[in-house]
């Protein structure tokens, strides 16, 4: 193998290798999200649901050697924090949004308190498969190593679209969160199927916070997460609610997030801070081109308080 | 919800005694948890006081740290009158503190004052401006105000790390990359007798201002009728627009004063240290005050109290110091719970005969 200069032909490469790197927290989040938001609830408490899931997650795999493990029990603690969530929710006159708020303050607090005795300590990661055995090209190969949890997403994507449009479980599930009356006179609990959904969105996040510690960047500190779960948020906004949308946002914001190092391997090393600011700033973009201030967005649940 | 008519006795009871409940019941779970790693909860308890309220070094402590909250917590209470849910104090009480700094640099030499002046105006201008675009972007292009203003923050801290690693560093600071200091000349001084810096009295001074602007004039009063009702502020045909885009700059411009105090007042520099979570416990503040300028007073010095007792809780009894993040996630939880309990305590009413 050969580490050949590619000189500017690295920079589309390393985008390619940081869209498969860095999407899968996004694709994680942001399909928990969707479900949440498809039952009419928004949760804003990803962010302390993502890092607490990174912290379990690593915890675990150091403790008993599986990663494999850490991810369930990440994703464990992710439903556990979703269901917190919408039992505040439920209660009469509290409103999603702020209890979204406390939560992401409370798991990030919980999060660092636990965490603090395994920032040393390396736990064995989660294995990569290698897609780029055919390339001599050392780049091509780095960029293609594809980590199993990532495959997981894009399949998990079209199957919740399908179960979605196609189950019984996803038209009481769109139902509850497009008229809360109508899933009542039907006979069905609105906030039981919201802790359901809760908690499922709440199990994906902590799986998608899981990978930030045991794959990319690969280690647990206070710092490892730098708003990934609030863009997720975000991100489900642009992609309309719609799972498969879900999939191509996550590789663009993906994608976006590895403009600075990609640029630095060239040389351009000012502006590096600037690039990684360039998931959020895409965000904000998007939200402005495509939200208007007339109408509900299109595909939006109209139980959801910020369509409302 | 701001509630315009004036609120019966029983009201007002309710409005402190249902989150003093909330933060009670939330010491409570905390004891516990920490019971859990082997201290004693009422030991707890004594060193959080003894930290916080114990005596009067920790007292002066207390309000340091009660300085910046003041300010950041109007981030959210202004707009909050408005029925909007801001949250991105943090940017821009780190942009205030840059811009304060840059004044500063630009204008060395100057008279202290001018300096000192020039600084705050920078600091209220970058973080209105910063808030005020969360404002123009909900009204002109329906974005929602919490996610794009928390997305702001982390933009402000890029935009923080570009300059004090590029074009503002110091060449002298190596291991912490900063603006060069502002010098002593231009430090804010403390208030006599004290070691409590002038940007205490400034929040205080603020709060009392925004009380004042918010429930004694008719710009207030406009903003809380939108506040209650969307609809009828565009029956009787208020300015909408400009209610927002106003209120959203005056929310920025406080943390943006507060960022200004921080550098002149406490790092003499910008750096990386301003991003210390301000901006998020004065969302906290200001919830925990339900969103009132004057509640936000006693609020703030309460969990200034919480984390100035967090160093004593690290040295005495070997807890992170995330101990109090802990603390106040468990209070904002517990305070939302609580709602639930608004018109449903007998209070004694007071009735006239």
């Amino acid at each position: 193998m050969t580490d050949v200069a590619l000189g500017w032909w690295g920079v589309p490469l390393a985008l390619l290798g940081g869209a498969i790197r860095a999407s899968t927290p996004f694709l994680f989040v942001s399909l928990g999200e969707c479900l949440t938001e498809k039952s009419g609830r928004i949760n804003l408490g990803l962010e302390g649901i993502l890092v607490m899931g990174a912290m379990s997650g690593y915890a675990i795999s150091y403790l008993t050697g599986s990663p494999w493990l850490g991810v369930l029990v990440a994703g464990g603690v992710g439903a556990l924090l979703g269901v917190l969530h919408a039992v505040i929710c439920g209660l009469k006159r509290v409103n999603d949004i702020a209890v979204g708020i406390a939560l992401m303050l409370f798991g990030i607090g919980l999060a660092f308190f636990l965490g603090k005795s395994f920032i040393q300590p390396a736990a064995p990661m989660l294995p990569s498969l290698d897609l780029g055995w055919w390339s001599g090209i050392a780049q091509v190969h780095a960029a293609l190593q594809v980590n199993v949890l990532f495959i997981v997403g894009l399949l998990l994507a079209p199957a919740i679209a399908w179960g979605l449009r196609n189950t019984r479980w996803g038209l009481v599930l769109r139902m509850v969160g497009d008229s809360a009356d109508a899933a009542l006179a039907a006979g069905y609990s609105v906030n039981l199927v919201r802790l359901a959904a809760t908690a499922a969105g709440g199990f994906l996040s902590g799986i998608g916070g899981s990978f930030l510690s045991l794959y990319y960047p690969g280690s647990w500190n206070e710092r490892l997460s730098s708003g990934q779960g609030i863009t997720a948020v975000a991100l489900v906004i642009f992609a309309r609610w719609q799972p498969m949308y879900c999939v191509y946002a996550a590789l663009l914001f993906g994608a976006a997030g590895a403009i600075g190092p990609a640029l630095q391997s060239v040389g351009v090393t000012s502006g590096y801070y600037l690039f990684n600011a360039a998931p959020y700033l895409l965000t904000l973009l998007i939200m402005a081109v495509t939200c208007s201030p007339k109408r509900a967005l299109v595909g939006a649940p109209s139980e959801l308080t910020i369509s409302k | 919800m701001p509630v315009l008519a004036a609120k019966p006795a029983g009201a007002i009871v309710e409005a402190i005694l249902i989150p003093a409940l909330a933060l009670v019941t939330a010491l409570l779970l905390f004891g516990v948890f920490c019971a859990f790693r082997g201290v004693a909860p009422f030991e707890l308890y004594a060193l959080m006081f003894q930290g916080g309220f114990g005596s009067w070094f920790s007292w002066q402590n207390t309000l340091i740290r009660a300085a910046p909250l003041l300010l950041t917590a109007l981030c959210t209470a202004l707009p909050a009158q408005l029925g909007m849910v801001v949250i991105g104090g943090e940017g821009a009480f780190v942009l205030g503190g840059l811009a304060a700094a840059s004044a500063a640099i630009a204008l060395h030499g100057a008279a202290p004052l001018a300096v000192q002046l020039a600084m705050a105006a920078a600091g209220l201008l970058a973080g209105g401006l910063w808030i005020a675009m969360v404002g123009a972007l909900r009204q002109y292009r329906g974005v929602n105000e919490t996610i794009s203003s928390l997305l702001l923050v982390y933009i402000a801290i890029a935009l923080l790390n570009h300059l004090v690693e590029g074009p503002l560093r110091d060449p002298g600071s190596l291991n912490k990359p900063s603006t060069p200091p502002i010098g002593d000349a231009y430090m804010l001084a403390n208030i006599p007798g004290t070691e409590v810096h002038w940007g205490f009295a400034f929040g205080v001074v603020v709060c009392v201002l925004a009380y004042v602007l918010i429930h004694h004039t008719v710009f207030g009063f406009s903003a809380r009728v939108v506040g209650g009702n969307a609809r009828a502020a565009k029956v009787v045909g208020l300015p909408i627009g400009r209610l927002v885009l106003g209120i959203t700059f005056l929310a920025g411009a406080a943390p943006g004063l507060a960022g200004m105090v921080e550098v002149a007042a406490v790092d003499g520099q910008a750096n990386g240290t301003l991003v210390a979570g301000y901006g998020y416990t004065g969302i906290l503040v200001s919830f925990l005050a339900r969103h009132h300028p004057l509640g936000i007073i006693p609020v703030a010095i309460l969990m200034g109290g919480i984390s100035a007792s967090g160093g004593l809780l690290q040295r005495r009894l070997g807890l992170p110091d995330a101990a109090t993040l802990v603390l106040q996630g468990t209070v904002f939880m517990c305070l939302l719970g609580s709602e639930v309990l608004h018109g449903r305590l007998s209070l004694p009413r007071l009735q006239r005969a």
